[in-house]
């Protein structure tokens, strides 16, 4: 479960996962509410809990919400830029039970960093936390969103993790919904560098191996086959938004013909199995012939519903990414337009 | 096998109500314990050596040593690969 306690952060990543109608601290759950969602995800099967945001840390009561999810038997993970965390609040997470840390890494460079958090001096600050969570033996992932601008620092990204101590590095490429899909042009790697930073992680893996993890979310556009999104709808994960309302991905919302329930309005355990937005995409029984009848069928499980939503209009349609879809076209032509972009190319559209 | 495994911090068995079943939780990753796995972990100390706990698995289960020390090897070295578990050499006196 992943629990998006705001949309409150200090960094303006062009690629953010939030959706693009942000919500205000008003509309946020408060403590109590959040207490009670992770004791009725617990009791529904939950194991792992994702603290994340915005940035968690603008919660003031980020401390007390890691001490109700270790109360309720979570595993609890933090998700954070590191911006506006403190030795102190640290401190305070780890004595209430924090069990791991995911720190984001915008680039090894300050340079690169700052320009795409839109934060002068971010990068300095994550780093000194960095220090700290690694003076703590806090276990930590390094979790490195890569693109056109960072993907050609990977070996060093890697060699970054591996100093602070870190036991696993998350190289993932950006995916292009909300924000990420306004600046698909300046963001998307070019297909050399894709297969460049396969060697580097080939690489990195027979080096690190038993000392560091290593996984590597490929960009999709560049694939035959669509990703596992969610590893299915509705069959191991779900999102909670900061006003409540639970999606069977973070993105869900896009698409408009799905009805949304809120905690405040029904059981978590309800919504999950008989939810209408859950029920909408799981199994087989949505998919369109080119899906139900294909080999890959469970092994892809019809892709990403909100990919098909945003390239093709169309929620119900076969992933575009698929070599089978019929409308593979427009993935192509975007590759296509956006490899005429430059590395000097940094024109983003920040969230806001 | 004189190497000690232990689990690291961050790093626990969970007893999954839910599932009723034992579930080894660590850094985004949840592993449903088979019997076997169970009984393994069961032995996993921080004091015993990979020898030590071999010898009383075969003693437990009444099993040829030879296979239950494979069997011990690759789960708990599938586990190191994964950082989901350490392994210290053993120490004199300690």
């Amino acid at each position: 479960m992943l629990a998006e306690l705001t949309h409150r952060c200090p960094l303006s990543c062009p690629y953010c996962s939030n959706p693009l109608e942000l919500l205000g601290r008003e509309a946020e759950l408060d403590t109590a509410t959040w207490s009670r969602v992770f004791h009725e995800a617990a009791a529904l099967g939950v194991l792992q809990l994702h603290l994340s945001g915005g940035e968690p840390a603008s919660r003031r009561d980020l401390e007390a919400l890691v001490l109700a999810a270790r109360d309720a038997g979570l595993y609890v993970n933090l998700i954070t830029s590191g911006i506006g965390l403190t030795a102190a609040r640290l401190d305070a997470m780890i004595a209430n039970g924090l069990d791991h840390i995911q720190l984001s890494l915008q680039g090894v460079r300050a340079a690169v960093a700052d320009t795409i958090g839109g934060y002068a001096g971010g990068f300095a600050r994550k780093l000194a936390l960095a220090d700290i969570i690694a003076s703590r033996g806090v276990p930590l992932t390094l979790n490195a969103v890569m693109h056109r601008h960072n993907l050609d620092d990977l070996a060093a990204t890697i060699a970054f993790a591996a100093r602070l101590g870190a036991r696993r590095i998350e190289v993932a490429c950006v995916q292009f919904y909300g924000w990420g899909l306004k600046n698909q042009a300046a963001l998307q790697p070019t297909r050399a560098q894709v297969d460049q930073a396969k060697r580097v992680v080939a690489s990195a893996r027979a080096e690190w191996q038993g000392r560091l993890v290593i996984d590597f979310v490929p960009p999709d556009y560049y694939a035959d086959f669509p990703k596992a999104c969610m590893g299915g709808w509705g069959s191991t994960g779900f999102n909670i938004t900061p006003d409540g309302t639970v999606l069977p991905c973070h993105a869900a919302a896009t698409i408009p013909s799905l009805q949304f329930q809120r905690v405040a309005d029904a059981a978590l355990a309800d919504i999950w199995y008989d939810g209408p937005a859950f029920r909408a995409y799981r199994g087989t029984d949505w998919m369109p012939d080119t899906c139900k009848s294909c080999a890959r069928r469970d092994i892809d499980h019809g892709g990403c519903r909100c990919q098909a939503m945003a390239l093709t209009g169309d929620a119900n349609a076969v992933d575009p990414v698929c070599r089978h879809a019929p409308a593979r076209g427009i993935v192509d032509r975007m590759l296509a337009d956006a490899s005429t972009a430059t590395l000097d190319d940094t024109a983003f559209i920040y969230r806001r | 096998m004189t190497r000690v495994p232990s689990l690291p911090r961050g790093v626990r068995i969970h007893d999954d109500r839910v599932r009723g079943v034992p579930v080894l939780l660590g850094p985004e990753r949840a592993l449903i314990l088979d019997d076997i796995g169970a009984a393994i972990l069961a032995e996993v100390d921080g004091a015993r050596t990979i020898d030590s706990i071999t010898d009383r698995l075969a003693a437990l289960y009444n099993a040829p040593r030879d296979e239950i020390a494979g069997d011990v090897l690759a789960f708990l070295d599938d586990l190191q690969v994964q950082r989901l578990l350490d392994y210290a050499p053993v120490t004199p006196h300690g």
